[in-house]
């Protein structure tokens, strides 16, 4: 029902490309991440409640919706769009055509979510997963107690005057943890300005998030060394770094999970708050789609595949022209002999 | 060993030096002497003993979590910690069963040490009781005991200021205090707070003065009358130590290596009760150093010494008096030292002495130096001759003038992850040069690259991979490298048949292809 082509995963029967790497004719969208949202294409269909983000990404596309378990013929394939709980609007895409089933999960979480709807399990014969933190080393504890532990970090370096700077991916984790942060925080969070557009977008979409203020041009020193600045990693190493002197500095992803990824980047802490599923969650999920061949991409997917050829199931992993998040387009080598 | 704990994750959750220093003083002042006394031990590299084999933990880990070996391999990848990542695994059991706390040094006392005189089994069921029972940091810091790799980002300098602060108390009488063997007890750690007397452990040595490099051009130094210059020597910095009718020889590791230096042991039976010398160990044959690589067969090998002995001779090159008489010269200035050197040290022998280079002026030595690879020496040492003996690395009196290093242009052939905390980012290179049409590995090198080049490069490993072999990649040959290296020798253990030392990354050419890549050839005609 789908191979994997250059441009991307393709369904010859339906003639659509879902998250597509380069312009196609019509893309079906999982999210609205860069890797897996790219412009150029003549038209998008997304989740519903992903479209405000995905049109304020994609500003010239054109962007149909489906709600979430609608289902629409396109050529010989009915599709319907089902929670993956990644971001906003994020969405599997369940493909049926002559009695078979193919589910395309985009990226992932089971984990709780304010801005999420929780991901629905959805049974299938072949089933396409991430595998981003697929190994047994990644497991999440629950989104409350990382939350807890941001803000009794916040607290402590309130009382010390050093301003709290937490680096986060700029579309879902932060506004997943401003919205984690509603009941908590005592004062407006300072966003940097790559931020606020898609913090905004998210209001937009009707997501209640803790109040935020971006941070003025000129502002500094002093004026932040009481608050909680969230901004993306690539302002490490900008000027703008000189406007939170002496910050206690914080990276909040699955990634932080190893203790030397933090130390080499030199973050004083790092919260284990992923939007992708740990290694349970993944092996639960394939479990519960009841799909007999699982396809595997993104991170670790020879580690999963091959977890999951030993017990049994038909796997193979599909190649990805992203590594995360790096942004880089060109293709992945051939699985390794 | 919750206080222990606590004190590391206030280490662990900073990179501030000052908020790591008092985050140990005040854990130096509140905890147990007997606590405080192992938390110094391990916080400064120390080991205990392997406790359990070294493929236990990972087994045992296996045996609870289900995790098949090669997964398990993967993940090390991952991690570049086998103590973290059993932590991390077992993290995924219920933990649901707790005991009392109990402090650091029962741990060590009753229950790890005990472990080296218990059967496999008993080890097991021991250690998988306690990852039940202690809570996740407690679980990673008994692995890291149990590991012996206990590196937790506190440098010993800052353990030294901390106690130095704690006590009130010089760092250097501090660090005097922490070298050579001693045993963790509330005792022990009494003496490190006590308020500084005399009265030493006859072993102990002192700390190491060390020489920085010469980075600011020479005239900056001055007039040549003021110094003293002698050749840097590349061997093993120890100090010799003839105290109460015994001898002790340090290195600058703090290892003792008296028993695997017969000859200079023998040696020192010669100097007068209370010396002290600042030396370095050579591979030594007819007036000139041997490759630092014979040296490296009488630093591994204890069994059949005799034999090695008469193939690889050594001598004790004699920089530094530190002590004469039972009276610690260190604050005298260097040519009264020399002066007192020169009474008890000859300048042939198994024990000599380093001799002065005379050379009258800064040009003569630059020419002079110029034959330093010939000589197998590294460059000139330069040291002030007001100048104290020191503690540690502080800039001003002793500086290294070394010679630049050999350099060649070399090809990234194979990567691996890092460990530490370079895990999960692929920071260990395998370089090769041409032989023939072949490329034949050379080197390893780890540093020398800057954190954008290592994450430009790792994100280009990633997609460039032709072949796997465990965690290391074979990429394409595509990059070159400047490498700079500090010696070549032949080698019977590596494929090319040559050793380099020190190799390191200078620049990464991108200009060059890899045909313009060094040959084999070419490397073996830089051996001296």
């Amino acid at each position: 029902m789908i191979t994997d082509t250059p441009r991307g995963l393709f369904c010859e029967a339906g003639n659509f490309y879902i998250d597509p790497w380069q312009p196609v004719g019509r893309a079906l969208i999982t999210h609205a991440h860069s890797d897996h949202a790219r412009p150029g294409s003549d038209a998008y269909l997304c989740a519903a409640p992903g479209a405000t983000v995905l049109r304020h990404r994609l500003p010239e596309a054109r962007v149909e919706t489906l709600q979430y378990g609608a289902t629409i013929a396109i050529g010989d394939v009915r599709v319907s769009f089902h929670p993956a709980g990644h971001i906003v609007g994020s969405a599997q895409v369940r493909l049926e055509r002559a009695g078979e089933v193919w589910v395309v999960s985009g990226d992932y979480k089971r984990a709780a979510d304010p801005t999420a709807a929780p991901f629905e399990p959805v049974r299938c014969h072949t089933f396409i997963t991430e595998a981003t933190f697929a190994l047994p080393i990644y497991t999440w504890d629950p989104p409350a107690s990382v939350i807890d532990e941001i803000v009794t970090w916040w607290r402590l370096n309130r009382d010390a005057e050093q301003p709290s700077l937490l680096f986060c991916y700029v579309l879902g984790k932060a506004q997943r943890i401003l919205a984690e942060l509603r009941e908590h925080a005592w004062e407006p969070i300072r966003l940097h300005g790559a931020m606020a557009g898609v913090t905004d977008a998210y209001r937009e979409a009707g997501i209640a998030l803790a109040a935020t203020e971006r941070i003025a041009e000129g502002t500094r020193g002093k004026a932040l060394s009481r608050a909680l600045v969230l901004a993306p990693i690539s302002a490490r190493g900008t000027p703008w770094m000189r406007r939170v002197p002496n910050a206690s500095t914080a990276f909040a992803s699955g990634l932080m999970r190893v203790r030397g990824v933090r130390r080499q980047r030199a973050f004083d802490r790092g919260f284990v708050l992923s939007d992708h599923a740990d290694w349970p969650s993944l092996l639960g999920t394939i479990e519960e789609t009841g799909a007999s061949r699982v396809l595997v991409t993104h991170g670790w997917s020879d580690a999963l595949a091959r977890f999951l050829a030993e017990r049994g199931l038909e796997t193979a992993t599909l190649r990805t022209a992203f590594e995360g998040e790096a942004g880089e387009l060109a293709p992945e080598p051939e699985p390794a002999a | 060993m919750k206080r222990f704990a606590t004190l590391y994750e206030a280490i662990d959750r900073t990179t501030s030096t000052n908020a790591k220093v008092a985050a140990l003083v005040e854990y130096f002042r509140s905890a147990p002497p007997a606590d405080a006394a192992w938390a110094v031990y391990f916080l400064t590299g120390r080991r205990l003993k392997r406790l359990v084999p070294s493929a236990a933990l990972r087994e045992w880990a296996e045996m609870l979590t289900g995790v098949p070996e090669w997964l398990f391999g993967e993940c090390y990848a991952a991690v570049g910690d086998g103590a973290e990542l059993v932590a991390l695994l077992l993290d995924a059991l219920p933990h649901d069963e707790v005991e009392f706390d109990l402090p650091l040094a029962s741990w060590v006392e009753d229950r790890l040490l005990p472990l080296a005189k218990t059967d496999i089994a008993g080890q097991r069921a021991n250690v998988m009781r306690w990852w039940r029972v202690l809570p996740r940091t407690e679980r990673f810091l008994l692995n890291k005991l149990l590991t012996g790799e206990f590196r937790v980002g506190v440098a010993q300098t800052l353990v030294v200021r901390a106690l130095a602060e704690a006590a009130a108390i010089e760092t250097t009488t501090v660090a005097a205090r922490l070298m050579g063997d001693w045993t963790p007890s509330d005792d022990w750690f009494a003496t490190v707070l006590a308020p500084a007397t005399g009265g030493a452990d006859a072993s102990q040595p002192y700390p190491f003065f060390l020489a920085s490099p010469l980075e600011d051009p020479l005239e900056t130094l001055g007039a040549r009358s003021d110094w003293f210059v002698e050749w840097k020597w590349d061997g093993i910095r120890a100090q010799l130590i003839r105290r109460a009718g015994q001898t002790w020889l340090w290195s600058r590791g703090e290892e003792l290596i008296t028993l695997r230096f017969p000859e200079i042991a023998a040696a020192a039976t010669h100097l007068p009760d209370g010396t002290v010398l600042d030396g370095e160990v050579l591979a030594f044959r007819e007036a000139r150093p041997l490759p630092f690589s014979a040296l490296q067969q009488r630093i591994g090998r204890q069994r059949q010494l005799a034999q090695i002995m008469r193939a690889v001779p050594v001598v004790f090159m004699a920089y530094d008096v530190l002590e004469q008489d039972g009276r610690d010269l260190r604050a005298e200035p260097l040519c009264v030292r020399r002066a007192a050197l020169m009474q008890c040290v000859p300048h042939a022998g198994v024990l000599r002495m380093s001799s002065e280079v005379n050379e009258p002026t800064w040009d003569a030595l630059a020419t002079l130096r110029a034959e330093s690879r010939a000589r197998r020496v590294e460059g000139f040492i330069l040291k002030r001759l007001s100048s104290p003996y020191g503690v540690g690395r502080k800039r001003g009196d002793w500086w290294k003038w070394k010679i630049d290093p050999l350099t060649i242009d070399a090809v990234l052939i194979y990567a691996q992850p890092g460990s530490g905390r370079r895990a999960s980012l692929l920071t260990d290179y395998t370089f090769g040069v041409w032989d023939g049409d072949q490329l034949v590995p050379i080197a390893k090198a780890y540093s020398g690259l800057s954190n954008a080049e290592i994450d430009e490069l790792d994100r280009w490993i990633r997609r460039h991979t032709r072949d796997r072999h465990g965690p290391v990649r074979v990429v394409e040959p595509v990059h070159v490298f400047e490498l700079g290296f500090e010696a070549i020798a032949p080698s019977t253990r590596h494929r090319s048949g040559i050793a380099v030392r020190f190799p390191r990354m200078l620049r990464w050419r991108r200009d060059k292809g890899v045909s313009e890549a060094d040959t084999l050839e070419a490397l073996k005609r830089l051996m001296g």
